[in-house]
């Protein structure tokens, strides 16, 4: 690949990507997320948002020629293979029928000649032969003839790839986290298939959080941070530590500032405490989660994504199935109840803005008032001694005005539809809610995703002067290090679905990084 | 901790489920509750058939009438459940378009067997366009193909109605008297099949100790058993499933998913079509304005009650529907005699059971998917408490 560079709608994720990989090399990429390496990969793999997002510059050069892959069939037909992240395994189906799912051999008979092609009946014994063909050329042994719904974990992910073996032309395989979800054993087997794939001559591009890994298998390794190749070595001349320094390492002088400030809230009493928390969230799944909260302060937490830390807010909250014990302010909050959660005035900024955070059809005045309406009877003018509620527009009214203005939202005035704004001014409404709210403690999820700079900083500006004016304990989810620690007393890392330690806002990033990766699941 | 804390919960809760081997009480629980409609209907038949007084010979009779009848309409289901559709409450579709081609073959006086035929002949364009209709619709209303299919009843019922009763005999030409209204347009509230009565049942038809088995019937029901098998074995069943369980899967794949799903409608509705006809010609007349009003509902009915669910039916399933909904609707009345006195006990037994089985089924399928998504949240929980307990 050759300086790539790619951008969405104006805002640079990729800059200047250059690497080459040659025949039977296995390569391993790795970043923090958002650092641009799922970006990178659909690029080479034709996915649709690229092109519909406006393409990109710089070339793939396959075997010398250039190529364009519009769709991500013509990327299959140029021989490049892909397994991402999430299955796609038909659940019903046995392994063989999932490894040749529409690429069956087929037997001609009289209907078909009549009725066309798809009348066809597949060719069950030149399947089970082919399936076992490309199970054998990974060297793992899987039952082909057992429905994927009843398989392991393990079992499905050599499935995924054995489907990709199965196509003739295979010649480069991206493996997107495919570790992330196998046990121990697991993965080991894996690696062994990877090291069998490039003894074939098979590429490998090998995309994972999980660093010994990649200097187990791997012959070299491209480490991105912040849409750039920051480093491209040989592994045999590098080590973990090296990698964790180098994918996390920004100037770890700028977060210093805020730690100071922060050492009399140490002895501050415990405004919340959650014990053995478990939240099934899919894709971020909490287990035993314990951490308490102090009384003012701004916790962060952070993580990789996928380890677990948009469900606790979330599961706290009521909006997923959680278990365990929360105390909030010496009563012990139910889980599963939204409602309750709010009327014991904690409040949720939830990282889904436009599905769970906002009307979107709304003006901004009802996205503003209307939790507040909804369960503290705020902005109501009771009539026939409360028998009917009438909405006060004027109360409403001013209190959207001053958090236009004491948030910067930009818009046309407060009777805008809040579709219409852009994501950081979307993001600015959705604080601007939570805070008419008033609530004693305050969960933010993901508070600067998806939004430029100058808004981010706002944002942020936002939240602290609002845990300090009104001494609002305020939680702070975020994948973004940097952020966090610019913003938060204490950092909580979550790994694996459980905290994997908690450090002050100046702590070192490789302290960091470490803990970050510690139980990486 | 043990050791797979690293799968993920819906993996997991299959595991254990298969691993730890269930209790035999649970088990049987299990199984009441998969099959509990079949069985509250074999308790009803238990129950009523002693009441009702019938003779073995003369249930055995009815019920394989009924099933020659009632068959080929309900194997119809079986596709579009088979690629993710639901039950396809769409079926009056091909009824309807059956019943037109069974005014025309009357008009032309054309009887027996060929009448049958050329009635099945007719009716595919016709099904076919309506199927082409209806699937279409449902691909832009997935995962709401059944209340779709549901309302395109009343709709291309109101188209029927207009066609049969204002086009018929004066855009369309109908020759016989007969079956026009007095008024010189339209046809009449009933169309006569007399000639064509039982004409499929009669043929090769084998009396057995008085029992009466419609040979030629079960032959064309078989060969429909065997296409379905067959067909779930070709390219194109191959991609109704894999459809059918994850569109999105089947799509990346390069599975023409929209077509696919046409396809699949278009199918059952022309095979509702054949079965509309098999029905009427058994029945020997029918009424030109409802005939097909109730059909898909006492179809789906039937389906339900052999145990199938909306998103896995077999051909076992329509079978034993079929044996136990009808023997329900034969003992009924006269069970009801038995115990009330009162004879219209049966009929309404008949109308509030099915719509009765229809609304149990869907929300037994809602309820079996909440359950396995709350599965995953106990078993985050368990293997925490194990956790605790081995640290």
């Amino acid at each position: 690949m050759r300086s790539i560079k790619k951008d969405f709608f104006g805002n640079q994720v990729l800059t200047d990507i250059n690497f080459t990989l040659e025949a039977g090399q296995v390569l391993g990429l790795c970043g923090e997320n958002g650092a641009g390496k799922s970006t990178l990969m659909k690029i080479l793999f034709g996915m649709d948002v690229i092109r519909e997002t406006g393409g990109y510059e710089g070339d793939i050069i396959i075997n010398g020629e250039k190529v364009v892959f519009n769709t991500p069939f013509d990327a299959l037909k140029a021989g490049i293979g892909m397994v991402h992240q999430e299955f796609s395994l038909i659940p019903g189906f046995t392994a063989t029928e999932n490894i040749l799912l529409n690429r069956e051999p087929q037997k001609k008979n009289v209907i078909s000649q009549v009725f066309g092609e798809r009348l066809n009946t597949l060719d069950y014994k030149e399947m089970d032969r082919r399936a076992a063909a490309a199970i054998q050329k990974m060297g793992v042994e899987i039952d082909a003839k057992m429905v994927i719904s009843s398989m392991p974990v393990g079992h499905k992910q050599f499935t995924e790839i054995a489907r990709e073996l199965s196509k003739d032309q295979l010649k480069l395989l991206i493996l997107d986290e495919p570790t992330a979800v196998l046990t121990e054993k697991e993965a080991e087997a894996l690696l062994n298939s990877i090291r069998a794939m490039a003894a074939q001559g098979i590429s490998v591009i090998f995309i994972t959080h999980r660093l010994h890994e990649i200097l187990s298998v791997c012959d070299k390794v491209v480490v991105m941070r912040d849409g750039r190749v920051v480093r491209d070595v040989s592994t045999r001349e590098t080590s973990v530590d090296d990698i964790t320094r180098w994918m996390v390492g920004r100037d770890v002088q700028s977060a210093a500032s805020r730690a100071e400030i922060k050492d009399e809230k140490a002895d501050a009493k415990t405004v919340m405490s959650i014990k053995n928390l478990w939240v099934d969230m899919p894709g971020e799944t909490v287990r035993n989660v314990s951490l308490d909260m102090r009384q003012g302060e701004i916790l962060g937490i952070g993580g990789l994504a996928g380890q677990g830390k948009l469900g606790i807010p979330n599961g706290i909250m009521g909006l997923y199935e959680a278990g365990g014990t929360v105390v909030f302010d010496g009563q012990e909050i139910p889980l599963n109840n939204p409602r309750k959660c709010l009327d014991s005035s904690l409040a949720f900024v939830s990282e889904d803005r436009r599905e769970v955070g906002l009307l979107l059809d709304e003006t901004l005045e009802w996205n503003v008032a209307f939790p507040a309406m909804q369960i503290q009877n705020k902005f109501l003018k009771l009539l026939l001694g409360g028998l009917v509620k009438w909405r006060d527009e004027k109360a409403i009214h001013t209190v959207t005005q001053k958090y236009i203005d004491q948030l910067q939202i930009k818009c046309t005035s407060s009777k805008q539809r809040a579709k219409e704004l852009s994501g950081g001014n979307q993001q600015k409404v959705c604080l601007a809610k939570a805070f008419a709210l008033e609530p004693k403690f305050l969960f933010v999820s993901e508070p600067t995703r998806g939004i430029d700079v100058g808004a981010k900083a706002l944002v942020l500006d936002a939240l602290k002067q609002f845990n300090r004016e009104s001494g609002v304990t305020v939680v702070m989810i975020s994948s973004e290090l940097e952020e966090l620690r610019q913003t938060c007393d204490r950092i909580a890392i979550i790994s694996g679905g459980q905290v994997s330690g908690i450090l002050p806002a100046a702590a070192s990033s490789e302290e960091f990084g470490t803990l970050m990766i510690s139980k990486v699941v | 901790m043990s050791s797979n804390k690293n799968t993920p919960l819906g993996q997991r809760n299959l595991e254990s489920m298969h691993n730890y081997a269930t209790p035999l009480g649970r088990r049987i629980l299990e199984l009441v509750r998969n099959y509990a409609v079949p069985i509250m209907f074999i308790i009803i038949c238990a129950v009523c058939i002693p009441l009702s007084g019938f003779s073995t010979s003369y249930l055995l009779n009815e019920i394989i009438t009924r099933m020659g009848r009632n068959i080929f309409l309900i194997l119809s289901l079986l596709i579009p459940i088979m690629s993710g559709m639901g039950l396809n409450f769409g079926m009056t579709l091909g009824a309807m378009a059956g019943q037109i081609a069974l005014i025309f073959v009357t008009d032309w006086q054309i009887w027996g067997i060929p009448g049958v035929v050329l009635a099945m002949i007719l009716s595919v364009p016709l099904s076919a366009l309506l199927g082409l209709m209806c699937g279409k619709l449902m691909n832009m209303a997935k995962g709401r193909e059944m209340i779709l299919g549901y309302m395109m009843n009343y709709f291309v019922g109101g188209l029927y109605q207009l066609v049969v009763l204002y086009f018929m005999a004066s855009i369309i030409p109908i020759k016989h008297a007969s079956i026009r209204l007095p008024r010189g347009f339209g046809i009449r509230t009933t169309v006569n099949l007399t000639n064509m009565r039982q004409c499929l049942d009669n043929e090769l038809a084998i009396f057995y100790n008085g029992v009466k088995i419609p040979v030629l019937n079960f032959i064309i029901i078989a060969v429909l058993c065997l296409f379905i098998v067959w067909f779930r074995r070709t390219k194109l069943g191959q991609d109704m499933r894999a459809v059918g369980q994850d569109m999105d899967v089947a799509q990346a794949a390069g599975i023409n998913v929209d077509r696919t799903r046409i396809i699949s409608i278009i199918i059952s509705t022309v095979f509702a079509g054949f079965g509309q006809i098999i029905y009427l010609q058994n029945i020997g007349n029918f009424p030109t304005y409802t005939a097909h009003s109730q059909i898909g509902m006492f179809c789906i009915a039937a389906l339900l009650v052999g145990g199938a669910s909306v998103e896995k039916a077999s051909i076992g399933n329509v079978f034993l529907g079929v044996i136990l909904f009808h023997t329900m609707f034969i003992v009924a009345p006269k069970a009801g005699v038995a115990i009330t006195g009162d004879a219209m006990i049966g009929e309404y037994f008949r109308v509030f059971v099915s719509y009765g089985v229809i609304t149990m089924a869907l929300i037994m399928y809602e309820i079996k998917k909440r359950r396995a998504r709350s599965q995953g949240g106990e078993l985050l929980a368990l293997a925490q408490k194990e956790g605790g307990a081995a640290s």
